[in-house]
């Protein structure tokens, strides 16, 4: 029973990871009606934008003391983070939130890449065939990639979570199992409950606004929200640059659970299209869902006592849920009829 | 001699009745016109007919072969032809191809890997779809990309494609709707002239005019019942007919 | 196409390809590209696009997988070789076998979809592959060693122990490296040009066209689409599993990376990028490709120093590291930019853009103003 509990918990974060990604695929999906390859790739720019503000407040200055000596025989040089030198101890502490503070950097900077890459690239490609918005996203993807490598380098940076939940939790305790069977890594909590928020924040943003009004209207049926003279575009743009901020805060988060690297972006697209897929296209509660589902069916199969009786199991198993899903369900979980199904 | 038989079918959609109880009964040679109301039913009926739909309930068979689950490519191979209301054609392929490829689908069967044959080396194929495309009055078009058509051809071009296989049964889709007087009268004329090659047709169709000048037979669809059967002037007067068109969609 | 096709247009096209690949040792030379290493990859790349042309050329089916018929081929002709010996022939018949039944299998699953859903199956299929080839299915793959065939292996043609010297793949005694491998790769691109030819010109090439135009009226025209898909499929699964075995028989080693997606968006940008649909456009791309890698990633910070040291020193300095990022490692680089240019502005590819060109100019010939008409309906027959 423990062990179930902590499976269930190991898939969540990695579950909401999916669902952040697999949310903006959808919702871009389901209003431009284009298929975004690069979506991994903004998640592994926003998991850089943590790096990059690390690296900016981080910056040393460094006080060359010749008076010591060290002993190699060279002056002793204190370096100390410049930010630490203005603000003190305010400053130890704004490097130690590092990771939560460069949402504040990211917000922005997401925002106006989407903005960006909607004005410039995307909008010339609603009309065009949906293998070509799948060439010219993968593209795109590479070239952020190799963009990413040449600055930082091909190997992962690790990025620590602030102190106070750098941790592990006894959860067991809580909801009465014997202490020590179900210890869990503070910053995952943290990670869920962020998660949960911001898709929390985007439904209500969907639901209670005149403009997820629009939104809503215009996955259900593009056309006629075109004829109502409502300007649909200026919209997409909007909505393109949440969804590129909904993934970019995905990868900031996410940065002191797996050091990003510069394929990260990759990796994530290929198991978010799948999400997408089992979900159901078009479906952002089918999104969600389908994404906590898999994370959490993913992180069962990697038990010993499954792998040993299915070998390599932990390997395929999103993937054969997608087989298996797309050839008895097209539409997916919560799809619409008729909506995609060839 | 009967060719088309549909007893007793049903379809649902949802909370809605599509099709309730539809019998009708196709005789070889003639020309049977569905008509009725803006949601009375009818390409609905048509989607049964040829494999696009599965009725609920009910049989429809074709010189006694059953129609109920068979695939479309099957319902064609067996003689059944359909023009749509939008022309589906291949667009992106020569008018030529577009009339091989019925042909060939015609002699070969739903699958040949007729992979090493050169298509300039199938004369006989050729020259009948060229044949056909003379027919209807496309032949020197015969090297355009099929999009390139107006409207009225692209029509034109899907009936020489479903003439080319010299189908026992011809289902034509409101096949002038949205089209000029005169095309509508070209298209009359050309699907008289086709009448006189035997072919059995069903035609959905709103045009009156196109109606009462080609069909031999009508029946007539209202919220997904047959209300009236008959000869064309037998239609003409009866009240529930008019009452189903002044009731219905047409205030 | 503005030339009509016939028996003979085609026959010309046949021998001055067949000459032209043969004597790339020749008119490549000049260009740096005249050695062997270089040449067999342009073969077998080209094959690779080739095949993979007829499915997303003619049918229009995107597929995203493809490079685990170039693994499953590589890893097919290396056990063939640890088996039966470093004969290529059982080698290639041993990729054609399991690259078919690869195809065979993923195809039937994921054609039962269409478009984007297509794409996505054919994707989860590859990376299952992978991910497997990686793990669970080490003692077939070796994992990420990589499989090689070793002097302990029974090889039971050529005889085990009996050949001392390095294990290079032999057909007759000839050794398939350097040129006589590129003659041998030449060879196999050359009869897979000669099918491609046929099936474009054939009546199945034809359904296949039509296939992409619109399924629907082809299923009301009685015809089954899905056995001619399938049948595409499988065929340019195996064009990919005798380019994979290729890549074995010319250097004797197969490894998972080789059924990465990128290896599959690869091959996607050749075909795409000579111009998808056409017969010589594929092997154009992978040519091409396959030589700007191998120059650009050749490149690094002193070559180009040299290259630029005709600059004054101040803009020197950024000019090179500006280029640096698209050289050397940084390929990948301008392989994602090119890929969005083409996609971007040229989506017919080059074979398309050659076309345009030769339209302007056969339109800028001052022509009497009645005749062109006719003339352009006669080029369009």
């Amino acid at each position: 029973m423990d062990a179930i509990v902590l499976q269930i918990l190991n898939g969540l974060d990695k579950g909401g990871a999916y669902a952040l990604i697999a949310l903006g695929l959808t919702l871009i999906f389901g209003t431009l009606g284009v298929v975004n390859f690069a979506h991994g790739a903004l998640f592994m720019l926003g998991a850089f934008c943590a790096v990059a503000f690390n690296h900016v407040i981080s910056l040393e200055q460094v006080v060359v003391d010749p008076t010591k000596i060290t002993a190699w025989g060279t002056p002793l040089e204190t370096r100390t983070p410049y930010i630490e030198v203005w603000l003190g101890d305010t400053g130890t502490t704004l490097l130690n939130y590092s990771v939560p503070l460069s949402i504040l950097l990211a917000v922005p900077l997401m925002l106006l890449f989407g903005y960006v890459m909607e004005r410039g690239l995307i909008r010339h490609f609603y009309k065009r065939p949906h293998a070509e918005q799948i060439l010219v996203t993968f593209g795109l993807a590479i070239v952020l990639q190799e963009i990413v490598k040449s600055y930082f380098g091909a190997n992962p940076i690790p990025q620590a979570a602030p102190d106070v939940v750098r941790g592990a939790m006894d959860l067991g305790t809580l909801i009465g199992f014997d202490p020590g069977t179900i210890v869990y890594p503070q910053w995952r909590i943290v990670y869920l409950f962020f998660s949960l928020g911001i898709i929390g924040s985007v439904f209500a943003f969907l639901q209670f606004t005149t403009f997820g009004m629009v939104v809503r209207a215009g996955m259900a049926d593009r056309e006629t929200v075109g004829f109502l003279g409502i300007n649909i575009e200026r919209r997409f743009t909007l909505v393109f640059a949440i969804a590129a901020m909904v993934a970019g805060l995905a990868g900031v988060m996410y940065t002191p659970i797996l050091p990003p690297d510069y394929h990260m972006g990759m990796d994530f697209l290929v198991l978010s299209f799948v999400v997408v897929v089992v979900g159901g296209m078009g479906s952002l509660p089918g999104a969600v869902s389908a994404g906590f589902l898999l994370g959490i069916l993913q992180s069962f199969a990697s038990m010993n006592e499954v792998k040993t009786i299915l070998p390599g199991i932990d390997q395929i198993i999103i993937y054969l849920v997608a087989v298996i899903i797309l050839l008895v369900r097209p539409r997916g979980l919560m799809g619409r009829k008729g909506v995609m199904e060839t | 001699m009967e060719i088309l038989n549909v007893s007793n079918v049903n379809k649902r959609f949802g909370g809605l009745k599509a099709l309730d109880e539809v019998n009708l009964s196709v005789e070889q040679g003639h020309v049977h016109a569905i008509i009725g109301p803006n949601g009375a039913g009818k390409s609905t009926l048509l989607n049964c007919f040829v494999g696009r739909l599965i009725p609920d309930s009910g049989s429809v068979t074709f010189l006694g072969k059953d129609l109920i689950g068979a695939k479309p490519h099957e319902i064609n191979q067996i003689g059944v032809s359909r023009v749509f209301q939008t022309p589906e054609i291949f667009g992106d392929l020569t008018l030529l191809d577009n009339i091989m490829i019925p042909t060939l689908a015609k002699r070969d069967g739903a699958f040949s890997l007729n992979a090493w044959a050169r298509v300039d080396g199938l004369g006989e194929i050729r020259d009948k779809a060229l044949h056909m495309l003379e027919d209807v009055g496309l032949a020197e078009k015969k090297g355009m990309i099929a999009d390139s058509l107006s409207r009225g051809d692209k029509r034109r071009l899907e009936l020489a494609m479903c003439l080319v296989q010299d189908p026992k049964l011809l289902l034509l889709d409101e096949p002038t709707a949205g089209m000029s007087r005169a095309d509508t009268n070209n298209t009359i004329d050309l699907l008289k002239r086709i009448g006189e090659r035997g072919i059995t047709k069903i035609v959905i169709e709103h045009d009156m005019h196109v109606v009462f000048s080609l069909a031999s037979k009508i029946s007539v669809l209202a919220q997904g019942t047959v209300i009236a059967e008959g000869k064309p002037e037998d239609i003409k007067g009866d009240p529930r007919v008019q009452e189903a068109y002044l009731g219905g969609a047409h205030v | 196409m503005l030339t009509k096709v016939t028996p003979r247009s085609d026959l010309l096209m046949f021998v001055l390809f067949t000459l032209a690949i043969l004597a790339m040792p020749l008119w490549l030379a000049p260009i740096g590209a005249g050695y062997p290493d270089l040449l067999q990859k342009f073969a077998i790349f080209g094959l690779f696009a080739l095949g993979f042309n007829i499915l997303f050329g003619l049918t229009g089916y995107l597929s995203f997988g493809h490079a685990v018929f170039l693994g499953v081929g590589s890893y097919a002709a290396v056990w063939s070789f640890k088996l039966l010996g470093m004969n290529p022939l059982p080698a290639l018949l041993f990729s054609v076998v399991f690259s078919a039944l690869f195809a065979l299998a993923i195809g039937f699953i994921s054609l039962r979809r269409s478009g984007i859903y297509f794409s996505i199956l054919t994707l989860a299929f590859a990376q299952m592959s992978y991910n497997l080839a990686y793990s669970v299915l080490t003692p077939i793959t070796n994992g990420e060693t990589g499989l090689r065939v070793l002097q302990s292996d029974p090889r039971l043609l050529d005889g085990s122990g009996s050949d001392t010297g390095p294990l290079i793949s032999r057909l007759f005694g000839i050794e398939m490296t350097g040129y006589s491998g590129f003659y041998f790769c030449a060879v196999l691109l050359i009869v897979g040009f000669y099918i491609s030819q046929r099936i474009f010109r054939s009546p199945f090439g034809m359904m296949l066209r039509a296939v992409k135009s619109n399924q629907n009226r082809m299923s009301y025209t009685g015809l089954n689409t899905r056995p001619y898909t399938l049948a595409a499929f499988v065929i340019s699964g195996v064009f990919a599993g005798v380019a994979g075995g290729l890549l074995a028989v010319t250097d004797p080693l197969a490894g998972a990376e080789r059924m990465q997606w990128t290896a599959s968006g690869e091959v996607v940008l050749m075909t795409i990028l000579g111009g998808a649909g056409t017969l010589l456009g594929p092997i154009l791309g992978a040519g091409l490709i396959k030589y700007f890698e191998n120059i650009f990633s050749a490149y690094n910070e002193q070559t180009l120093h040299a290259i630029f040291s005709f600059l004054p020193d101040v803009i020197e300095a950024p000019v090179v590291s500006i280029a640096g990022l698209f050289v050397g490692e940084g390929w990948h680089l301008t392989l994602g930019l090119l890929f969005m240019v083409v996609v971007i502005f040229l989506p017919g590819g080059i074979m398309e853009g050659l076309n345009r060109i030769s339209k302007i100019f056969s339109r800028s010939k001052p022509k009497p103003k009645f005749t062109s008409s006719s003339q352009s309906a006669a080029a369009a027959e």
